[in-house]
């Protein structure tokens, strides 16, 4: 060869084969999955990618072809994000959400859980106070849509029909589906809406409190209250529990975005929208199980007792997978 | 340190250091693409829905209607939700709308991207776009939109869409919860070599033609070359030869390779003597 030689082109020569065989590797990896790989590509993809990423910063400091550099770049980045930035596989991953990712962000949101479970009570209270002072209020807290002729005009023997309507009857199972996706929906937006210093997340789980106290009153006032806490508590402890966590992520958010304490507000939003989200995520795994528990067992179950049994045994088994200690590695480190 | 990674004011360009602490910078994905890759993902989703309808409708069985609307009302909610976690928490990181624009989801620390930062980044959606135009769509459908209510549901809405041009890395509001970024996926192949392909006897250069130019140029021309098109190849080999009195010798892309390989030598040269010259206005 004459003239000049260039250090690209001598840097070329030596390495392309080793850049290309990384290349051909992060593409089938890119298109497929792991297990496209043999064990010597494995091997071998590690080492290629530290030789390649080494060869930009050579090729950075030595060589001015720049779709040289170009090349590089881009070869080691998308090698970067085929060994770091990606998750581990799907099994795993969910393996490790039930395991520790869910009962973690939920006990780290037991404050605000608390606060909404507090906040739920509290409206119901007052709810069931003004409703039984003055009926009329009723219809200020519960909208015609929602209520079905379940209001203080209502007869006792319709209320009561209410609570233990056969299973048979059309639309049930599409209404408790309608129900889990509507309240799935409420659950986001409690998440979300945290992002405006938790308040309007604040209003949403009063809300559902008044409606709670709102319809108690109706039907005690009918001495039905016992019968529509069976009713209610069947899927009703896994469903409210499940808002007050949603409303908890949602606190956790708008906190953490008004009061970062040390940390750096960016910071502190990333890390409460991290397990805020994770805990929300989990709450829509419990409406769909309040929504089993009220599609099927609410219809065939009609004791009041069995109900109510039920109900508890759901809330405590709920309370026991948060808050148990079982392993507690992730509080230890 | 190395002046060549120093980033412009501006650009989109960003540091991302990987734990070998060697430096890729990431390429920002630009508003356009975002909002292009988000309308393909919206219209995909529109698209399911209304096909699936369609054929629930078509197959409707008598006595399974209880079912198909399950069906139909979970697959709704799954995809109004989950379109686009699922995809993200994939290897590409990136829906099929990002794909075709070429963009990936990215944590902006370098670190995994993990399904809770998919999911709080995805659930954000809820407020930015979904709430206030199902707000409007609820209302309108019950005619009780009046203009106020239009006019707030839209700024709200645009409050967020915006949302991303007003901040220097173009993050949307559940970027910024989730500590994610979007950048491009750039993909390129190993270009030819200039300069290690050629193999016969190079012409010489006047030195005042050599000294002219620093790495800018050089780079110039290095895209002028891979480009292979006549015009503007013709038009920069006559400029060189005119500044330099060199005779034409009706060979342009030999005449401006040849000169890219000894003035590429030469500054690579000097750059491993500590002497980096960044254009032809650097002394």
């Amino acid at each position: 060869m004459n003239g000049p030689l260039v250090n690209a082109t001598r840097f070329r020569l030596e390495h392309a084969d080793e850049w290309q065989r990384l290349e051909q590797l992060v593409t089938r990896l890119e298109k497929k999955s792991l297990r496209s790989l043999t064990d010597d590509d494995l091997l071998d993809l590690p080492r290629l990618y530290r030789t390649t990423l080494s060869s930009l910063s050579v090729a950075r400091d030595t060589s001015l072809d720049a779709s040289l550099l170009a090349y590089l770049e881009q070869l080691n980045t998308r090698a970067y994000f085929q060994l770091y930035g990606v998750q581990t596989s799907p099994g795993r991953q969910v393996a490790r959400f039930f395991t520790s990712g869910w009962p973690d962000a939920v006990r780290t949101l037991w404050r605000g859980i608390a606060f909404c479970v507090a906040l739920t009570a509290f409206a119901a209270v007052a709810a069931y106070l003004l409703v039984r002072s003055d009926p009329d209020w009723y219809y200020a807290i519960i909208p015609e849509g929602l209520a079905g002729g379940r209001d203080p005009s209502a007869s006792t023997e319709f209320l009561r029909s209410t609570l233990y309507g056969s299973g048979k009857e059309d639309g049930l199972t599409v209404f408790a589906t309608f129900l889990f996706t509507h309240n799935s929906q409420i659950a986001i937006f409690a998440f979300a809406l945290g992002f405006a210093f938790a308040v309007p997340t604040v209003l949403l789980v009063i809300y559902n409190g008044l409606m709670l106290g709102a319809i108690f009153a109706v039907f005690a006032s009918h001495g039905l209250g016992a019968n529509l806490a069976g009713w209610l508590a069947i899927h009703g402890t896994t469903e409210i529990l499940a808002i007050c966590v949603s409303g908890g992520a949602g606190i956790r958010l708008g906190t953490a975005l008004a009061f970062p304490g040390q940390a750096t507000r960016m910071d502190a939003m990333v890390a409460a929208g991290r397990t805020a989200a994770t805990a929300m995520l989990g709450t829509v795994i419990m409406l769909a199980v309040a929504g089993l528990l009220e599609g099927i067992g609410r219809q065939t179950i009609t004791d009041d007792g069995a109900r109510l049994g039920i109900g508890l045994f759901a809330l405590a088994g709920w309370l026991l997978y948060f808050f148990w200690p079982f392993g507690g590695t992730e509080r230890a480190s | 340190m190395n002046d060549a990674l120093s980033i412009p004011k501006g650009s989109m360009r960003r540091r991302f250091v990987t734990p070998e602490g060697v430096d890729l910078q990431l390429e920002l994905g630009t508003a356009g693409a975002r909002a292009g890759a988000f309308l393909l993902d919206g219209l995909m989703m529109l698209g399911i829905l209304i096909a699936v309808t369609f054929f629930f409708i078509y197959i409707a069985v008598p006595g399974l209607d209880q079912v198909l609307m399950i069906v139909w009302l979970l697959g709704f909610f799954l995809l109004r939700n989950f379109w686009f976690s699922l995809f993200e928490v994939g290897r590409r990181g990136a829906t099929p709308g990002k794909r075709v624009a070429g963009l990936r989801v990215v944590a902006r620390d370098g670190s995994r991207l993990t399904g809770a930062a998919v999911v709080a980044r995805n659930a954000m959606r809820e407020i930015e776009v979904f709430l206030p135009l199902s707000f409007l769509g609820a209302q309108a459908a019950e005619g009780t939109a009046d203009t106020f209510l239009t006019i707030f549901a839209l700024a709200w809405s645009s409050l967020f869409l915006f949302f991303p041009l007003f901040n220097r890395d173009r993050l949307r509001v559940g970027d910024l919860v989730a500590g994610t970024w979007v950048v491009e996926v750039r993909k390129a192949a190993l270009s030819d070599d200039l300069v290690g392909a050629v193999q016969r006897q190079r012409r010489r250069f006047p030195e005042e033609a050599l000294a002219a130019y620093g790495i800018f140029e050089l780079q110039r021309l290095e895209q002028v070359l891979r480009a292979e098109q006549a015009l503007p190849i013709q038009t920069v080999a006559d400029t060189i030869r005119e500044k330099f009195g060199i005779p034409n010798d009706g060979d342009d892309y030999g005449f401006l390779s040849d000169f890219y390989a000894e003035l590429c030598a030469r500054l690579e040269q000097n750059m491993l003597l500590g002497r980096r010259r960044a254009d032809k206005y650097d002394a």
